[in-house]
């Protein structure tokens, strides 16, 4: 008797060398997916979605590219989720993660095939990673005392991560912005203070950061288009028909007259609260929520500059440069903080009209206004700013950084080389492999500039030999250079989570010698 | 055609032949089941122990789960066939009884399965088998019971128990950092361990987990995590000494639910329930205020004003909770869950030393610590690491260890792992053997065999030789005559499991023996096999 089929009919069953290959294979191409993106001169990639309209979108950011891939391939998964997650955790470093691990699992695809086990290449992969992490923890610069110092660390930081991307023409201009954004959260993570605001038109030179707050609505009709010394109240409350909630009561009258008499009380309860608000004292009012033209009015007579339907973002924002809070109810006037700032006035960008906040009380949020020539371009210049922001905020919570241009994976693989030759036993095969891995990364880089990478990734290697050396691939010059001096610096808090995560996935995908797939779920017919 | 008569001489059909269904029957069928048995089991074998490997299951809308557990790949796997999904039911059972060993368990069954067919080629009868295989079961049960050890612990010296759970952790992904998490199970076993009655309700333990980071971030929170924020974004996010109030009713307009009907036909009443819908909100946050809660904590949403009201009036408060938290914070906060506003009494708060909110990576990612509470036995362990599927396996992991420690407070007798028990009965059922005149005999001997095919596909998945490891240790136990001589898994250069510091639990190794007679013997009695015609 034939063993039995122990599966469903679409289900299918990969054992052994099959299971792995198949992950090797689309780990591997994933990685050279996203290769040619990383680096200084890495190249960009054109994706157009499926759905209407068939967006397109330009970037060289590696979780953006994986975001929108779909995969078939469970190993190649696993390595969309480590971009992801290295995405919200640190912000940068997405694509080195996947190139990492990828090039982890090619080596020992190298090693599964002289027959080693998986378990001695992992085993030898965290010896390895353990080393390196240490290796990179003996290295670190940490200039958290030094304030001079450690802005200029941030703002080589910034131009690192920066000149990967499209913003690389511009990127002391546009570090000088991140790093002044950043600086101006003094050490929270709140991204979300920080607003873009994205304007096609002119060129991206022209970008700016404001230290006020640009809130893109307009103002009402017959209101003050400028205010000095305003005093703000944000509120969230429905200002079109105040309707009466309690018990799900509902309007039923029989005669015209009553509704008339009802609708004035309407009328009045409207204007009652609008009373109420305008007895705080104020001259400009943000709401959440629709402003009807009938209590838009009743401001307008006041002379209050009433705002509607500034989103939520927009009014926690506002709440928060302005110091005022959110308020829903107005019985209270004396006990609601308003926000102050010195003025309020429409301005123009290329030609739109937006209102401009400044000279606020509490610095804490800002605006930077991205300039560019389409919308593809804003989109892109929009993910590298939030990169380098990601990055230098998490930088002002854990300052310590290190050199880049490959100079980390060189000081790893040398420390890791090291280890290898103390280390007897079929372990010493899979730290080899693992310095090899780390080196793929400068040799990428190089390839990717359209440099010599054989003959530069030695002369490095030799230039490391030497203890406390500052070697790394300038890119620019196509040569080895001191990273010191070219100020080329990179965060450690990416580096580490870079490391840890692809060798955590590497080690994963190892791991694995079956892969059961389930039938896919039918789709309904919608006929 | 299966034909019947009834009381009047009438036939009628039983069960109707079609072309469409299958039917086998007698030695065929048990030899089908036994090959479909056999297959699951070979799925499993090489996820044993230390070294074993991984599977990547895709499920059928394409998510992706690692696992080397063996109830969770049974459960992913999308078996088709009856027997093949006893074993999935084998591989539950285990997993719900003891937590642990649901991969030894469904080995340990195809091991007896392919014994049995071996027996089945011979002519023995199956119930002979299966009466056999019973006998030789409650002799390795007894004989585990007798070389088990009791250990002693206690609040102070969890070693052992740490060492117990190293033991299972071994075996998973996260074995880089074992002695961490092991410690942190046991610690929260212990908190919430009752240990006069012997008894651990791991509901208390609540693992939660957060991509990021990485494994050793992993952390134990003697409190409550909520995957929640302030309702407002201005409200405190630290507030210590808490007073919490935990309610299941909306801050919002009540909406009866009898059916009624407020019409409102003139501007009097307009007013009135105007002025009333006002009161009502300012009485719900008044009545919060009164009873002196500093922290508001409810299962449903807040009217915009509602919300303003508390902020305004200095009470923090969390929304959209769901129910299990919430019962979960009634128990660790030692509060009352309330139902209305009418029912609030400061007796009813639950305390809370700290709470505070925190935030995590560049998204806008917010989690509310609740912490140092009045009742200090609900814990929750706090998982981060590289990815998603990472997480899901570390949660495995951790509740497989919990269990031990669970199992290990119930019943503090461990034995030796490493197959060093599997080893050792297999040589006390096989000395019993000869006892028994008649037919058993040889299957009782078959159970031996099958005891040994444990220690034999841990050598194999370590990479050693499988017989020669085997054969060698074996003499080594009758040559001394102790039971902990073991597979060296971890090539640390001893045999002696006592040494290594394996230990499992009694109990779990007595189930798993238990429970997979219990389903061979099932899939031996079975000789007919009707399959509905597919349409």
């Amino acid at each position: 008797m034939a063993i039995e089929k122990i599966f469903k009919d679409d289900a299918s069953e990969e054992k052994g060398e099959r299971a792995r290959m198949a992950s090797f294979v689309g780990a591997i191409a994933i990685t050279d997916l996203v290769k040619t993106t990383l680096g200084p001169k890495g190249m960009d990639k054109i994706l157009q979605s499926t759905g209407r309209g068939h967006g397109v979108t330009v970037t060289n950011d590696g979780a953006t590219i994986l975001k929108s891939l779909h995969i078939d391939n469970p190993a190649a998964k696993v390595l969309i989720d480590i971009s992801k997650v290295q995405d919200d955790e640190v912000g940068d470093g997405t694509t080195s993660v996947v190139v990492l691990a990828g090039e982890l699992l090619r080596e020992a695809e190298k090693l599964v095939a002289t027959k080693i086990h998986p378990m001695t290449i992992i085993s030898g992969y965290r010896m390895a990673a353990e080393c390196a992490r240490n290796a990179l923890l003996q290295r670190v610069v940490d200039n958290k005392e030094n304030a001079e110092k450690f802005m200029s660390d941030l703002m080589k930081i910034a131009m690192t991560t920066l000149s990967s991307k499209i913003l690389s023409q511009d990127k002391v201009h546009f570090a000088q912005l991140a790093v002044d954004a950043v600086m101006r959260l003094k050490g929270s993570t709140n991204l979300e203070a920080i607003q873009i605001i994205k304007k096609p038109g002119g060129s991206l030179r022209d970008s700016f950061l404001d230290e006020g707050f640009i809130l893109d609505k307009k103002i009402g009709l017959g209101q003050p288009k400028r205010i000095e010394n305003a005093k703000i109240l944000v509120a969230n409350t429905a200002m079109d028909t105040d309707k009466v909630k309690i018990y799900g009561a509902r309007v039923r009258v029989d005669s015209m007259s009553k509704v008339a008499e009802i609708e004035g009380a309407e009328k009045e309860k409207m204007r009652e609260k609008v009373q109420k608000i305008i007895a705080h004292g104020i001259n400009c009012f943000v709401n959440r929520q629709l402003i009807y033209n009938f209590p838009e009015e009743l401001f307008a007579d006041a002379g209050i500059l009433a705002i509607e339907h500034a989103d939520f973002d927009g009014i926690e924002r506002l709440a928060l440069v302005t110091g005022g809070e959110i308020a829903s109810t107005f019985d209270n006037p004396e006990s609601v903080k308003l926000g102050h700032c010195k003025l309020i006035e429409e301005i123009m960008i290329g030609e739109d009209k937006l209102i401009h906040f400044s000279g606020v009380e509490m610095g804490q949020a800002c605006t930077i206004v991205l300039r560019g020539s389409s919308h593809h371009v804003l989109d892109e210049a929009e993910r590298s700013l939030h990169d380098a922001l990601c990055v230098l905020s998490q930088t002002v919570n854990d300052t310590r950084v290190l050199l880049g241009g490959g100079w980390p994976e060189m000081v790893m693989a040398k420390e890791v080389d090291e280890l290898a030759r103390k280390t007897p036993g079929k372990k010493s095969h899979a730290i080899e492999a693992f310095s090899r891995a780390l080196v793929a990364i400068p040799t990428i880089i190089a390839d990717n500039a359209g440099l010599d990478s054989a003959d530069l990734v030695t002369q490095l290697r030799a230039a490391h030999h030497k203890e406390g050396c500052n070697a790394g691939i300038d890119v620019i010059s196509g040569s080895v250079g001191d990273m010191a001096e070219l100020g080329i610096s990179e965060s450690f808090k990416v580096k580490q989570a870079v490391l840890l995560s692809a060798t955590e996935a590497a080690e994963m995908i190892l791991r694995v010698d079956e892969i059961i797939t389930c039938a896919p779920r039918k789709r309904e017919d919608r006929m | 055609m299966a034909l019947a008569f009834d009381e009047y001489g009438r036939p009628f059909i039983i069960l109707k032949e079609q072309d469409q269904k299958t039917r086998l029957r007698g030695i065929e069928a048990q030899k089908a089941n036994i090959s479909a048995g056999k297959a699951v089991a070979r799925i499993l074998r090489t996820s044993l122990g230390p070294k074993g490997m991984d599977k990547i299951l895709q499920s059928p809308d394409g998510d992706v789960t690692i696992t080397n557990d063996g109830a969770t790949i049974l459960e992913q796997m999308d078996v088709d066939n009856q027997i093949a999904k006893l074993m999935v039911e084998l591989s539950r059972s285990q997993d719900y009884e003891i937590g642990d060993g649901t991969t030894g368990v469904v080995v340990m069954a195809g091991a007896l399965l392919e014994q049995a067919e071996r027996l089945l080629e011979r002519g023995i009868h199956p119930i002979r088998i299966a009466e056999g295989y019973e006998l030789a079961s409650r002799i390795a049960v007894e004989h585990l019971e007798h070389i088990s050890q009791k250990f002693d612990f206690g609040t102070e010296d969890i070693e052992p128990l740490v060492q117990t759970c190293m033991t299972t952790l071994s075996s998973k992904i996260v074995n880089r950092c074992k002695r961490h998490l092991a410690e942190i199970s046991v610690k929260a076993v212990l908190s919430v361990a009752d240990l006069e009655r012997k008894d651990v309700n791991l509901d208390m333990i609540k693992v939660e987990g957060k991509v990021g980071g990485k494994l050793e971030d992993t952390e134990l929170i003697y409190g409550i995590t909520v995957d929640k924020d302030m309702s407002h974004p201005q409200m405190p996010k630290q507030i210590e000494d808490a007073k919490i109030a935990i309610l299941t009713c909306p801050f919002e307009p009540p909406k009866p639910k009898t059916k009624h009907k407020v019409d409102i036909d003139t501007v009097e009443k307009f007013q009135t329930l105007r002025l009333q819908e006002q009161k009502y909100f300012d009485d719900m946050v008044q009545k919060c205020k009164d009873v002196g809660a500093t922290l508001v904590i409810c299962q449903w949403g807040f009217d915009d004003e509602a919300n303003h009201l508390l902020m305004h009036r200095n009470l923090p408060a969390v929304r959209w909770v769901g129910g299990v938290e919430l019962e979960l914070i009634a128990i660790a906060t030692g509060g009352r869950i309330v139902p209305r506003f009418q029912e609030l009494t400061p007796e009813k708060l639950g305390r809370a030393g700290l709470v505070r909110e925190r935030s995590f990576g560049t998204t806008k990612d917010k989690m509310l610590y609740i912490e140092h509470c009045a009742n200090s036995r609900a814990v929750t362990i706090f998982i981060r690491g590289g990815n998603k599927m990472m997480i899901e396996e570390t949660k495995r992991s951790i509740h497989d260890a919990l269990c031990v420690a669970r199992n290990l407070i119930r019943n503090n007798s461990i034995v030796y792992g490493g197959g060093s028990t599997e080893i050792s009965c297999s040589i006390a059922v096989e000395a019993a053997s000869d006892k028994y005149p008649g037919v058993e005999q040889y299957a009782i001997r078959a159970f031996a065999d099958a005891l040994d095919s444990i220690p034999m596909a841990l050598a194999e998945n370590s990479g050693l030789q499988p017989i020669e490891t085997l054969s060698a240790v074996k003499s080594q136990q009758i040559k001394e005559n102790n039971p902990h001589y073991g597979i060296d898994c971890n090539d640390v250069g001893t045999n002696d499991m006592r040494q290594q510091d394996v230990f499992e639990t009694l109990i779990g190794k007595q189930q798993q023996i238990l429970l997979a007679t219990q389903v061979v013997k099932m899939i031996l009695k079975i000789d007919d096999v009707i399959s509905p015609s597919h349409y």
